[in-house]
């Protein structure tokens, strides 16, 4: 008898209906960058459902420390302090371990550390605005930074981004490959921003808020934020359909 | 009510941004003495086994214009067409080869390259052969979900007249789309548009 403690089939279909259009005009950038032509869904194979593994011997001991992993030694980033912990885990609930998560965001004004940047707001020298850790056995992962400032950007003459931090995930095959956004629990930003209502639903948009958690806390220390993250799940079966001789 | 199935919804994807650089590749970006190197930046070193391969291409918008704040990554099967992963069943993959790139695309031009070697059959699930490919994923400020295609290789024409995937393009003009060109020995250009006449197909595997 096979293990079937974990899920073996093929990978689940995206629900594109759930996800961003490619195509929404109020995010005026997507509209010379979507792709037309309907994309071909087929299942997925050994080439979408194996994955990149990551060594806990790349991740640096600050690497999840945004407060201090470009600070000077005996300094830290200036802003509200926050810890954002959560579980990375599959459509089955399962909690997906030794998986690389990456952030990046902007400083407390709301400044990213970019070239390209424009924003009057001033850099930190304290702050480089990007870390990563590998997710436990469970799935779970932490760390810890400030609170990003909102900040205007170029599409409507008067839009602003809320606060908020970008995630890379991986997961185990490389057809869970996903980057998003997690929002901030009351930011009143979240609902007028042009990026965020490129998602379809409001149920799905509310699944990018990270709920405050001050059980999570540390007293006179750092607010917490719980931010769990789905990515796709397999099929439970082993079974494929596969024709009569192979 | 019958019994739930208690699947969770994934969560939505977002654009990555302009600033994606700063995450993925933050060497690339000026932020220098976090990450000893950019992850993806190397794929292999002096004892990765099979043909050393250069891969360029540029992606370009609708309008023709190429994207320079995009970030490429590519996954790979090795030689012998086995993959780096903990989910590889079939067997010990090349120690010495990653499988995964990554590329924040030149400064200028925004044109990617990846050092890589030819990758090995793999095979589609049916147990039929599909031709050597390697996997891309396109993210950028404007894209909303990362795009999903493949690279298939112009001198292997017999494996592509027989690749399960490649026969399933309806409008084999686009087929094209998914081969990469070979410019001088070992070095191939491949291209990428996301929308257009010449528009790249894209998988929703």
């Amino acid at each position: 008898m096979t293990d079937t403690s974990r899920p073996r089939g093929g990978y689940i279909q995206r629900d594109r209906g759930w996800h961003p259009p490619a195509y929404h005009p109020g995010y005026k950038t997507s509209v010379t960058r979507s792709p037309q032509k309907a994309l071909l869904s087929l299942p997925t194979t050994l080439s979408e459902e194996t994955g990149p593994v990551f060594s806990q011997s790349i991740i640096g001991p600050r690497d999840n420390d945004l407060l201090h992993n470009h600070a000077a030694d005996g300094e830290s980033a200036i802003g509200s302090r926050i810890l954002v912990y959560g579980q990375v885990r599959d459509q089955s609930g399962r909690g997906l371990p030794a998986t690389l998560v990456e952030v990046w965001q902007a400083n407390a004004g709301g400044r990213y550390r970019h070239q390209k940047e424009t924003y009057l707001a001033p850099l930190d020298p304290n702050f480089g605005g990007c870390g990563r850790c590998l997710t436990d056995a469970q799935g779970y992962y932490e760390f810890r930074s400030v609170l990003p400032g909102p900040y205007p950007w170029p599409n409507g003459v008067n839009d602003w981004r809320p606060s908020h931090i970008h995630f890379s995930l991986f997961g185990e095959a490389f057809a869970q490959r996903l980057i998003t956004q997690m929002y901030f629990e009351g930011d009143p930003l979240i609902w007028k921003c042009p990026i965020v209502n490129t998602i379809p639903s409001r149920q799905a948009i509310e699944d990018l808020i990270a709920p405050l958690d001050l059980n999570a806390s540390i007293p006179m220390d750092t607010l917490a934020y719980r931010f769990d993250i789905t990515l796709r799940g397999r099929r439970q079966t082993y079974f494929e359909n596969r024709p009569e001789g192979l | 009510m019958p019994q739930s199935l208690n699947y969770l919804n994934e969560s939505p994807s977002q654009t990555a941004g302009p600033y994606v650089h700063i995450g993925c590749t933050p060497n690339f970006s000026g932020i220098n003495g976090l990450y000893r190197e950019d992850p993806g930046s190397i794929m292999l070193n002096e004892k990765t086994l099979g043909d050393r391969i250069s891969i360029r291409g540029g992606v370009y918008d609708g309008m023709g214009v190429p994207l320079k704040d995009a970030l490429v990554e590519i996954w790979q099967a090795d030689a012998a067409g086995l993959y780096a992963s903990a989910e590889e069943t079939r067997g010990q993959s090349d120690p010495n080869f990653s499988g995964w790139g990554r590329s924040p695309g030149d400064m200028e031009s925004g044109e990617f390259v990846f050092e890589t070697i030819r990758p090995g059959p793999v095979p589609y699930p049916d147990g039929r052969i599909q031709a050597p490919h390697i996997t891309f994923w396109i993210v950028a400020r404007g894209i909303n979900t990362g795009l999903h295609t493949r690279l298939y290789f112009d001198d292997e024409q017999a494996a592509n007249a027989q690749d399960p995937i490649l026969s399933r393009i309806e409008q084999r003009q686009r087929l094209d789309t998914l081969i990469a060109k070979s410019e001088s020995s070992g070095v191939y250009r491949f291209d990428i548009h996301l929308q257009g006449p010449e528009e790249t197909v894209f998988f929703d595997m």
